[in-house]
């Protein structure tokens, strides 16, 4: 585990509470510190502060100083040194702490102002929430409620502006929930650099659009929607599907790259509806790819692996772990284990045990794609660095090289070689499609196959043992990712009929193999890791913290990683 | 107390007969003489000079000119940018445009000095959208200048070159805010920025250190280094110092501009006398001293209080017509110099309708950033247009109060004071017309009533 630097500290009192902050906090998040709550709209921790919403206006006061002697001016009621207040409120979200900083937050000048901004912001609002999809996460009607006046003097007529504009393929606006925080504008400048938002008009008839011809079509669209504090831009995909408040959520990964994005995973009822991004300032702040939003419909895809089949027929698990153990017998000596840079770190250990077992040779397949230097990466594997962590394999394979708009597999050269020679007449695949990672159709043909996996493919349907096992939504476990960070997620959904853990089918090949495998249930495979892996000696799944912790990568500096800069990663320069 | 004469330092030769705009006519009067003096002085004495006048900004604020000189980042290593801010839209204001039409020449000297002052190497004339005709003097006037080696590389041989570009706004009147201006300068939307930290002095232009000043303001900045900052001072009164003018419209007999010092003339004297009083047949109503956001002044108030002069505090009891012309003595009864925009009112105006006008300008230009400015400056054209033409509530004053008392010190800019003031003191000086509207608009209004807008 490396520890992180230790940031300077100012003291600044919110509402008479003292705290000591990192320099350079603002107002809003050093009060969060204190439990106070500044309401804000425009304000995003990691986007530029433009303070225009007005909603986080607060007292703010500096310590006096006698302007000819530099000393503090002392105030004799309190014997405390004298406080300058600002007569005019100021935001908190442009105020950085300086030291002896002092915040009121509960004065009726402040209830003045968020009253007078929560009416503005109304006045010209739809209001239409029961037919909207932000109710229930929308800061417009969790803030009226809280610092709102609760009636409205409001008798005009309303702004009309544009509904139901598609701003993109996966975007939806409707203008006149807009209350023009400009936060999806900054996003789509700063963070993924497609400036494709603007607002055209002026004062109150301002109006969010895209530039003509653009279209809010990039792989981030969506972060606009996670962002947008109101029903203004909501997911084409997700809107009306179903309320937020019926969702349960759930810590994920995203499986797409070996960037590692933090996810909530929305489920009811074994269904997901949505994945949205979970914040870590380490990876991947509070953003997410598009892409790795919807990877959870290959859980009902038509091509899921639903039934244990031996030899092409129906079966059921034990029967096909023995007719597996029953070609292994056959072939000793001949085996090869392909392992998966997307298999869990959990997975990946037991695969590495039946390996061992068989005494047979492991690899990993390789998975490039182009990066694009911000969440998905160009090594398209979760959890490649699991694999040496685990010391399932000990270096990697010479990967492929990206090709525009395609995922190159490969890595599987050697193991190639060794069918052709004749020297492996077995493979295990744990979840890896052998024809899509470069061996050829008589390669294939030449060796009995005992495939795991999730979806369909060429090395399933040439398989004489397939056994159907989980996508990451139905079961927990770690990654690795790129900066070597381990990071859990959790079972959102029970897995479908007619497939299970990748856990346990591992376990009971290692078993039927003649090893002792641990049980497969992760407390037991943690306790077995940490005796067995050096770097993960003081660990254990539970005690992981939500945002991961850092290995040491540096024993595998020289292994052929393929990834380039992306958010919060530079590739270790050899 | 019969009024001043004017003292035409920077109108000098604005609609003088024969005077034309080229550079000759110019040199003719003496013009460039005083960059070719000032070109060989330190530029530190310039700021100097500048400092001692005591000029204040004549954009609006009134901000002193040599403080905000000494405000801007010269550690920085970053270049250092002066803007002129050409974009004259204060409603009832039109001084900056006569000199830009008639003594361009002017104000490209006392730019040129302020430059050399700062070690400036590129200015940039931001002139009003809607005045094309301007721009194409400007650009005629610095191309003669750049000719005669007065802007340009190596000026007068000193071995210090200073470009001006001229670039014509977007036609907004927040375009003249001067962040937002320098939004708008970099091509974006005029959107004024926070302060902290979008200080011009430190982060303006492409985050350079910058000026804004105004164009009036910088032709001063001629006639302080001609005459020397301590005579300078020694025009208009203390604090208060160089000359004002005055763009008087609205019902008076002589409407126009007038140039006088500095708070020594009253704002009755200006009317009465310079501009002729009233109408025949009307009565002086009302007066707005600094352009439309400056606070409504009520013929008959009275205001009372303390003030300093010299060193002593006296008592003053002033009617509106008493009223000195300048910063200090506008501030303390509670409205502003401003631009130097004086608008007169007669009997013949409605208050609700002449607030219903100025509404809906501030709700057209209002950049739409913050919430409170944003929807409040619509609220307030919608309240008043609805009282004009539909259906006015006697609640309406105490609504209209309500929503203008949520803007002001709440805002990115001081467009959220200019937009709220009209409302607020509207309502405290003629509350009632507000109140009694509904009956009053059952009479039929005078046939040679203005149609509203
Ligand atoms: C809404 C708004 C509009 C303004 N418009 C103008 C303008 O048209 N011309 C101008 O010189 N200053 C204008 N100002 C003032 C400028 O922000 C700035 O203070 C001025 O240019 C500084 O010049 P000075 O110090 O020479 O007065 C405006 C200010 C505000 C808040
Ligand atoms: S659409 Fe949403 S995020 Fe974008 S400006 Fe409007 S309210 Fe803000
Ligand atoms: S006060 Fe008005 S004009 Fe100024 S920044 Fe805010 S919305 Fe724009
Ligand atoms: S959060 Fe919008 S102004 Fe501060």
């Amino acid at each position: 585990m490396i520890a992180p630097p230790k940031p300077d500290l100012v003291t600044v009192n919110i509402d008479g509470k003292e705290i000591a902050v990192p320099k350079g906090t603002n107002v809003i998040e050093a009060a969060r510190l204190v439990g106070v709550d500044v309401p804000h709209y425009c304000y995003h921790p990691k986007l530029t502060v433009v303070g225009n919403c007005r909603m986080c206006l607060v007292e703010m006061g500096t310590p006096a100083f006698d302007p000819a002697t530099k000393t503090p001016v002392m105030d004799p009621a309190t014997g405390l040194q004298k406080i300058n207040w600002i007569p005019r409120p100021q935001i908190g979200c442009g105020t950085n702490a300086t030291p002896g900083l002092h915040i009121r937050t509960n004065t009726p000048l402040v209830k003045d102002c968020r009253e007078g901004v929560m009416e503005f912001l109304l006045i010209n609002h739809p209001l239409d929430c029961p037919i909207c999809d932000q109710a229930g996460e929308c800061k417009l009607q969790e803030q009226s409620t809280g610092y709102g006046r609760g009636y409205s003097r409001y008798i005009e007529q309303k702004n009309v502006k544009p509904k139901r504009t598609q701003l993109g393929p996966r975007v939806t606006l409707d203008d006149e929930r807009c209350i023009l925080c400009s936060r999806c504008i900054r996003f789509s400048k700063e963070v993924a650099k497609d400036d494709v938002l603007g607002f055209i008009d002026r004062g109150s008839h301002s109006t969010l659009t895209c530039y003509p011809g653009k279209q809010l079509a990039n792989n981030y669209s969506l972060n606009t929607v996670d962002i947008c504090p109101v029903g203004a831009l909501t997911s084409t995909d997700f809107r009306f599907k179903m309320r937020v408040w019926f969702l349960k959520q759930t810590d994920g990964i995203d499986p797409e790259s070996s960037a590692g994005a933090n996810t909530v995973v929305w489920s009811r009822e074994g269904v997901i509806y949505r994945i949205t991004p979970r914040r870590n300032d380490e990876v991947n702040d509070t953003w997410m790819a598009d892409s790795g939003r919807i990877l959870y419909k290959e859980i009902a895809a038509p091509d899921r692996l639903t039934a244990v089949k031996v030899n092409g027929a129906d079966s059921g698990l034990d029967i096909a772990v023995n007719a597996a153990v029953a070609i292994f017998k056959a072939n000793a000596g001949g085996i090869a284990v392909v392992g998966s840079g997307r298999s869990t770190v959990e997975e990946q250990f037991l695969t590495r045990q039946l390996a061992s077992a068989l005494n047979a040779s492991t690899q990993v397949v390789t998975r490039v794609g182009e990066g694009d230097s911000l969440l998905v990466t160009a090594d398209r594997n979760p959890n490649l660095r699991g694999a040496l962590v685990t010391g399932l394999v000990s270096h990697l394979p010479k990967p492929g090289s990206a090709q525009p708009g395609n995922v190159v597999l490969g890595g599987l050269e050697s193991l190639g070689t060794a069918i052709d020679a004749g020297q492996v007449r077995v493979v295990v695949t744990v979840g890896e499609d052998l024809a899509a990672a470069g061996l050829n159709a008589t390669q294939l043909a030449k060796v009995a196959i005992v495939a795991l996996g999730t979806q369909a493919n060429a090395t399933t349907a040439a398989a004489k043992v397939v056994l159907p096992t989980l996508t990451v939504f139905e079961k927990s476990g770690t990654f690795v990712n790129q900066q070597f960070r381990i990071q859990k997620f959790a079972k959102a959904v029970p897995g479908v009929a007619g497939a299970t853990d990748d856990l346990v089918v591992l376990a009971k090949l290692v078993a039927a193999a003649g090893a002792k495998a641990p049980a497969p249930d992760l407390g037991s495979i943690w306790a077995a890791l940490a005796a067995a892996v050096p770097a993960l000696a003081t660990m254990t799944y539970a005690n992981l913290p939500a945002t991961g912790l850092l290995l040491d990568g540096r024993p595998w500096a020289a292994e052929p990683f393929v990834e380039g800069e992306s958010l919060h990663f530079k590739p270790a320069t050899t | 107390m019969p009024a001043p004469v004017q003292r035409r330092l920077i109108f000098e030769h604005i609609d003088e007969p024969g005077y034309t705009n080229d550079l000759a006519c110019y040199q003719q009067h003496g013009g460039y003489a005083v960059l070719r003096q000032a070109v060989t002085r330190k530029p530190e004495e310039l700021i100097d000079e500048v400092k001692k006048s005591g000029l204040r900004g004549r954009g609006g604020a009134g901000f002193p000119c040599g403080v905000k000189w000494g405000l801007v980042d010269r550690k920085s290593g970053k270049p250092i940018y002066l803007i002129v801010n050409a974009d004259e839209s204060e409603p009832g204001t039109f001084k900056d445009r006569s000199i830009i039409h008639q003594d361009p020449h002017q104000l490209i000297e006392g730019t040129m000095i302020s430059c050399f002052a700062n070690n400036v190497q590129q200015a940039y004339i931001y002139i009003r959208g809607e005045m094309p005709h301007g721009a194409r003097i400007l650009e005629k006037a610095i191309a003669e200048a750049r000719a005669a080696n007065l802007v340009g590389p190596n000026i007068l041989g000193t071995g210090y070159s200073c470009e001006i570009y001229v670039h014509r706004g977007a036609g907004a009147y927040i375009c003249g805010e001067e962040t937002g201006l320098i939004e708008s300068l970099e091509g974006k939307r005029a959107n004024p920025r926070i302060k902290p930290p979008y200080f011009p002095a430190v982060l303006g232009l492409y985050q350079c250190p910058t000026i804004v000043n105004n164009v009036e303001t910088l032709c001063h900045v001629k006639h302080i280094v001609a005459m020397g900052g301590e005579a300078y001072g020694k025009i208009g009164t203390p604090g208060n110092t160089g000359t004002r003018i005055f763009c008087v419209s609205g019902h008076v007999q002589r409407p126009g501009y007038y140039e006088f010092e500095a708070g020594r003339i009253t704002l009755g004297q200006l009317v009465n006398e310079v501009c002729g009083g009233p109408l025949p047949g009307r009565t002086l109503k009302a007066v707005i001293p600094g352009g439309s956001s400056a606070k409504i002044l009520r013929f008959g108030e009275r205001f009372k209080g303390k003030r300093k002069v010299g060193v002593e505090m006296v008592d003053y009891d002033w009617g509106v017509e008493d009223v000195p012309m300048d910063f200090d003595s506008l501030a303390m009864i509670g409205t502003m110099g401003g631009s130097g925009g004086v608008i007169v009112m007669d009997d013949t105006v409605n208050m609700v309708e002449a607030l219903a006008n100025i509404n809906a300008f501030y709700a057209h230009e209002s950049c739409g950033q913050c919430t409170p400015c944003r929807e409040g400056s619509l609220w307030m054209k919608r309240i008043t247009t609805r009282m004009v033409l539909g259906q006015a509530r006697t609640e309406d004053a105490a609504l209209l109060k309500g929503v203008a008392d949520q803007i002001p010190g709440r805002t990115i800019c001081a467009f959220g004071e200019a937009c709220s003031w009209p409302t607020q003191s509207f309502l405290a000086k003629f509350g009632d017309e507000f109140k009694g509207y509904a009956e009053a608009k059952k009479t039929a209004k005078p046939a040679e009533a203005a149609p509203l807008i």
